[in-house]
């Protein structure tokens, strides 16, 4: 088990360090200059060489890359004397559009993004897993049609849509919240509640369609194994034959696919932060798409991808504890 | 079948039909027979004549949503059909216990092997101490012969073999000490080598246990060996019900002198091919009028007959306790049933 771990989490950072090389190819790729983006339009030809010197891009892009990474273990100084600056570890950069460390700007976005992810997700699981328990329990009577045509319609309808529909009626039409403005939970509470509820309940109500066909049919599919029928035999009741060899089964693949959305929700939900004007590090990557900030857009792809990663990796130990036939093999 | 005794088990005019897209497939059609303590019975017949539909429905595991059942299944006085859902999980493994045929799947891959026949005993046995469960758990295991029962304890049930899975399906079985066990087809599924052991284990813990087995099988070699009355069932109702001696050497119906004929040590002509019954089973959905064998029964007496209009009744033919459900006369059964060649 430990060396499986070991080995797991080995492969993991030689993917992150290929996640790497593959998203600083943009700053070699793009035909954008980032010294000169840096100060704008009327910006004098000697100004954005200085930028360019003080910034590091008129380094090979090899030698650039390799900054980037000793940047990320033991941070990284800019410029020379008056103008010197430096960004502390783990650096992943400097953004010139909005002057400042990326990592700092990670930091500001990033808790707006991990609230938003952690609130939709634990209800998303809920009604999920709720209602997909329910269908499956009443298999073709009314609950069960009523929770299949939830999945259907919650698993085609798009974000944006759903989010739009619902901000202009709550808010708008019917002016039942005020219009959603994110605060910190540590300065205002109910606020930050006020802010979060909508996007929380459309992300989760969307997320959930899908999880709701995967518990309805893993039960259905559960509920037909020979040893739930032992388990039957032996006189156990029934809500202990749900829980022990039903819920059982059926929550192992709900729990590799949870735990990979959730840490892609981690990485930003780009059109829930967008349509909720919320200042999470989603909307900060396409703000950074738009605008040509190639520092943030490395920086946010590359924390996205260290939550895939090790979410990976945690899924694949829970595997273990949750099969035992996964884990002697 | 001269029992004066209360039988353990009484299955009195059961039908399970199943509601299908295609129409209604009826399982069991009317079958009724009486078990008493002690003994065991063999109930025989092809793939889909009803064998695990019956066995189902006497612990109430057939489902509930798509299977409709009438009838009276009568355990210990009740009657486990019209029963509240607490005392039907009464019974459940307390008076009757089931074996699965396949071992491989029966067995909750989830949790050790020792925490599943922990589970069977201790939802009989509430107030049991970890102490008293953890005795009795390894009691049963060196009861089915399961080696270092206290290392094995711990495992998983893909650590073990088929023929170890099964002793442990066993074990739970016959934890609570039930009356009743029901075996469907509990060696089918095992390697040749491994069956005899099996069905070996079971007849030393039914001497020990005493209790009544309901074995149900296509194999008329473990017939033979174990069962003391046989009920041959034919699209979802019984055809014959005779003690097992009987049975084999003087049986009371076409399709059991098929049957017969059909395994190799005892229907070898003189050329040595098996007999073969023609035709196959039918479609539960839409049986033949009249006797539900007679597509395939050389001795039908042809269009407009009884065997084509009249559902045979079973009633007793000779006198050695056989019953038989066929229209042909009892002298005629009889002396078929005795003679060298059957078809």
């Amino acid at each position: 088990m430990f060396l499986f771990v070991v080995r797991r989490l080995f492969f993991a950072v030689v993917l992150l360090l290929a996640v790497s090389v593959f998203t600083y190819l943009l700053f070699a790729l793009l035909p954008t200059d980032p010294a000169a983006l840096s100060c704008g339009i009327h910006c004098k030809p000697e100004t954005v060489l200085a930028n360019r010197i003080r910034l590091g891009y008129d380094k090979p892009i090899l030698e650039q890359y390799w900054h980037f990474l000793r940047g990320i273990f033991v941070g990284r100084d800019y410029g020379f004397g008056q103008t010197a600056f430096s960004c502390p570890a783990p650096s992943l950069g400097y953004s010139f559009n909005q002057h400042a460390c990326v990592t700092a700007l990670i930091g500001e976005t990033f808790p707006v993004t991990a609230f938003l992810a952690i609130g939709a997700f634990v209800l998303w699981m809920i009604i999920g897993i709720g209602v997909g328990a329910i269908a499956a329990l009443n298999k073709g009577k009314w609950q069960d049609r009523f929770a299949t045509g939830f999945a259907a319609v919650g698993v085609s309808l798009p974000t944006f849509y759903i989010g739009l529909l619902v901000l202009f009626s709550v808010v708008i039409w019917f002016q039942i919240l005020p219009f959603p403005s994110y605060e910190s939970p540590l300065d205002n509470f109910s606020a930050f509640i006020t802010a979060m509820i909508l996007p929380w309940l459309v992300l989760a109500v969307l997320s959930a369609a899908s999880y709701t066909r995967l518990t309805r049919n893993g039960m259905l599919e559960a509920m037909n194994e020979d040893f739930v029928r032992l388990g039957v035999a032996k006189g156990l009741r029934l809500r202990v034959i749900l829980r022990r060899y039903v819920m059982r089964q059926a929550l192992i693949p709900i729990v590799t696919i949870a735990g990979l959305d959730f840490a892609g929700l981690l990485g930003g939900a780009i059109i829930t932060e967008s349509v909720f004007s919320l200042p999470g590090m989603g909307r900060m990557s396409i703000r950074a798409v738009v605008d040509s900030d190639l520092p943030v857009l490395v920086g946010t792809t590359m924390v996205a991808a260290v939550f895939i990663v090790l979410a990976n990796v945690i899924v694949d130990i829970t595997y273990g504890f949750l099969d035992p036939r996964v884990r002697v093999s | 079948m001269s029992n004066t005794a209360a039988p353990v088990l009484s299955v009195q005019n059961l039908r399970v039909s199943f509601d299908t897209q295609d129409g209604t497939v009826r399982a069991v059609d009317d079958i009724s027979f009486d078990v008493y303590a002690g003994e065991t019975i063999c109930i025989v017949g092809e793939s889909g004549s009803g064998k695990s539909v019956m066995a189902g429905s006497i612990m109430r595991l057939n489902n509930s949503s798509t299977a409709t059942t009438e009838g009276k299944i009568l355990v210990n006085g009740i009657d486990v059909l019209t029963a509240s859902e607490e005392e039907v999980r009464g019974i459940r493994g307390s008076e009757v216990a089931m074996i699965f045929q396949d071992p491989m799947s029966a067995l909750n891959p989830y949790f050790t092997i020792g925490k599943q026949i922990a589970e069977a005993y201790v939802v009989h046995h509430p107030g049991a101490s970890k102490r008293e469960v953890h005795d009795v758990v390894l009691a049963m295991m060196i009861k089915v012969g399961i080696p270092s029962p206290e290392k094995r304890i711990d495992e998983y049930p893909h650590q073990f073999s088929g023929g170890m899975r099964q002793r442990i399906v066993i074990a739970i079985a016959l934890v609570n000490n039930p009356k009743i066990l029901i075996a469907d087809e509990p060696t089918t599924a095992l390697d040749v080598t491994v069956q005899a052991q099996i069905l070996d284990l079971m007849m030393s813990l039914q001497k020990e246990f005493g209790m009544t087995i309901i074995l149900i099988t296509h194999d008329l070699g473990v017939v033979a060996e174990v069962a003391q009355d046989v009920i041959v069932m034919y699209a979802g109702h019984i055809v014959e019900q005779s003690h097992v001696d009987a049975l084999f050497h003087s049986p009371t119906h076409p399709y059991s002198w098929g049957l017969l004929g059909s395994v190799a040590s005892y229907g070898a002509n003189k050329r040595g091919d098996l007999y073969t019954i023609s035709g196959s089973p039918p479609s539960l959905i839409s049986l033949p009028a009249g006797c539900a064998f007679h597509p395939r029964c050389v001795h039908s007496k042809g269009s407009g007959s009884a065997c084509m209009t009249v559902q045979p009744k079973l009633r007793d033919v000779g006198t050695d306790g056989s019953r038989s459900a066929c229209h042909l006369t009892d002298d005629v059964l009889i002396s078929i049933g005795r003679g060298s060649d059957r078809s």
